[in-house]
């Protein structure tokens, strides 16, 4: 990182103030500027109104849903993640390419389309759905399926945030464990996982956030029963059709925190596991 | 790549650094399995539902009117928000990798905030600032300017949301190329523009086709923060996305799923032309 005193002279090619000036001018007025009315909003509450909004039974049991099932979804991810990396960085098989292509498939599908397609399958008169439903295992219309829905959303974080880590492990390494006599297993646990360590949290931490806020694909699969299967967003949503804009914008401001402490949380996480990889 | 070559499932060859046969092939197939159940047959569900009722039926779900006005407006509001976050992502990637400026690393976690906001808060906060009960909300009912519940919100919440993502493409790439062609550029004599059109933009232009391909698919996709500011207004302020969601809530699994099956041939696009550029970068290096 450059020291700041030879920030007045960032380098000679040119366009350093316009192009810095545009980015300021365009994030103020696209990203900040909206961003700031949440909080102002939100002054204009009591701190006993915003107080009894935000601890009310049906918004607790929203975040223990949202931010409970996006932690499961999350760890669900890591392991899936782990395995789908290995797999694709590690064999070569039949239809690697399209395998390696579909991990991307939640990032560009429409979350709307993903809900319904969900549902489709795992309702209980949907192909997969009705299989299990005879079984007594229900995907559909409870927090399953919640959990279901944030899983798919998760995926491509948890892979692409560890395969990269992992085709650049110097196979030397794992050799070098081989010939002192570690077991493959004992090779992997020692050896491997904690280089990919990192690299699996930060991936888990980006399913996780990306799972805390999902709208779209949930609120199909969901069932949408206040207390029961309802997200925080949805909570939000509800509060906007009847017009409580104070108390929409205080749930709204508790996400924003919980989001925050998360990347936070996992920030700290991460620089541990590296020293720990690096045996400080 | 060559440093750490995969091998082929079935191989018999045995090396320290391999898992047994049975090893792989469990690994092989509880991976797939479940990518398979999360991802893949989703995707076939929707062509499965569309086409359920036959060909004559999807076409004629994809041909009502409501549906055409869907379309229209999200190709509008896609016209709109894709080339303005585009023009934004290759200033703030030049700012960001070509200069080291105090305040860089804080530039860069702002220009990703709105990927950790959730879709219904990146609505909520344009209905706060420009809804009838909002900040700006008198004086634009006294102009009779409509931005909340029309097609200006929706363009503004499409551009928060998919705000990052050329930015977030084309700044590995151009980090990567260095800035050496470009000071040759300048000492020849070229100018600014020049620079930019004739030596950076084409040495980046794979990263920036699919930047620019990725927020239009999330562009035309967006659900939960469009939904939020559109006041699903049938005919006018209908996105796809919206529209799909109006067709499933009223039973009409066909319409809602051949619908969705156009968002979806544009995500299978993305996807494809995402592989083609990693091709190109790995031929390029």
């Amino acid at each position: 990182m450059a020291k700041p005193f030879r920030s007045w002279n960032p380098g000679p090619l040119p366009g350093f103030r316009p192009t810095l000036g545009f980015t300021i001018f365009y994030l103020g007025l696209m990203v900040l500027l909206p961003l700031a009315a949440l909080v102002l909003k939100a002054t204009h509450m009591s701190a006993a109104q915003f107080w009894a909004t935000i601890s009310s039974s049906r918004a607790l049991a929203a975040y223990r849903l949202s931010f409970g099932g996006a932690f499961l979804a999350a760890g669900i991810n890591a392991v899936a993640g782990l395995a789908l990396s290995w797999v694709l960085v590690r064999y070569r098989f039949l239809g690697h390419a399209v395998v390696d292509a579909i991990i991307d498939l939640p990032l560009a599908l429409p979350t709307a389309v993903a809900g319904i397609a969900l549902t489709a399958i795992y309702a209980p008169n949907g192909v997969v759905g009705g299989f299990l439903d005879r079984h007594g295992i229900h995907l559909a219309f409870n927090q399953a399926g919640v959990i279901l829905a944030m899983v798919f959303v998760g995926l491509p974080f948890a892979v692409r945030s560890v395969q990269p880590v992992l085709l650049e492990i110097d196979p030397r390494i794992e050799e070098a464990a081989a010939v002192l006599g570690a077991s493959r297993l004992r090779t992997f646990l020692k050896v491997v996982l904690p280089i990919l360590m990192p690299s699996v949290i930060t991936g888990s931490t980006l399913a996780f956030a990306r799972a805390v806020g999902e709208y779209g694909s949930i609120v199909f699969i969901s069932g949408n029963l206040p207390g029961q299967t309802e997200i925080v967003p949805l909570l939000i949503v509800s509060k906007l059709e009847q017009f409580q804009y104070p108390e929409a914008t205080a749930l709204a401001l508790v996400m924003l925190a919980g989001s925050l402490a998360t990347l936070l949380a996992a920030n700290y996480l991460q620089t541990r596991s590296r020293r720990w990889a690096h045996g400080a | 790549m060559a440093l750490n070559p995969a091998m082929p499932i079935l191989s018999a060859r045995a090396s320290v650094r391999t898992e047994t046969l049975l090893v792989r092939l469990v690994l092989l197939l509880l991976s797939l399995g479940f990518l398979t159940f999360v991802v893949v047959l989703p995707l076939v569900a929707v062509f499965a539902q569309a086409l359920d009722k036959g060909v004559g039926a999807y076409l004629a779900a994809l041909t009502q009117p409501e549906t055409a006005a869907a379309i229209k407006l999200t190709l509008i509001t896609a016209a709109i928000a894709v080339p303005l976050n585009t023009v934004f992502g290759v200033a703030a990637a030049w700012a960001i990798a070509k200069f080291r400026f105090p305040g860089r690393n804080i530039l860069l976690t702002l220009i990703d905030l709105p990927f950790t906001v959730s879709p219904v808060i990146s609505g909520l906060v344009f209905v706060l600032l420009f809804g009838s009960r909002g900040v700006f909300g008198a004086w634009l009912e006294a102009h009779d300017i409509k931005i909340v519940f029309a097609t200006p919100g929706i363009v503004l919440a499409t551009i928060f949301v998919t705000f990052p993502f050329v930015a977030r493409e084309i700044l590995p790439a151009l980090q990567e190329a260095g800035n050496a062609s470009e000071e040759a550029g300048l000492t020849l004599g070229a100018g600014g523009w020049r620079i930019l059109f004739r030596i950076t933009l084409p040495r980046i232009k794979w990263a920036l086709i699919y930047g620019v391909i990725l927020c239009n698919a999330r562009a035309m996709g967006e659900f939960g923060a469009v939904s939020v500011v559109s006041g699903h207004i049938r005919g006018l302020t209908n996105t796809i996305p919206l529209q799909v969601e109006i067709l499933y809530n009223e039973y009409d699994f066909v319409g809602a799923f051949a619908v969705a099956s156009l968002l979806t041939l544009l995500a299978l696009a993305t996807l494809v032309v995402k592989k083609l550029v990693e091709r190109r970068e790995n031929k390029a290096s």
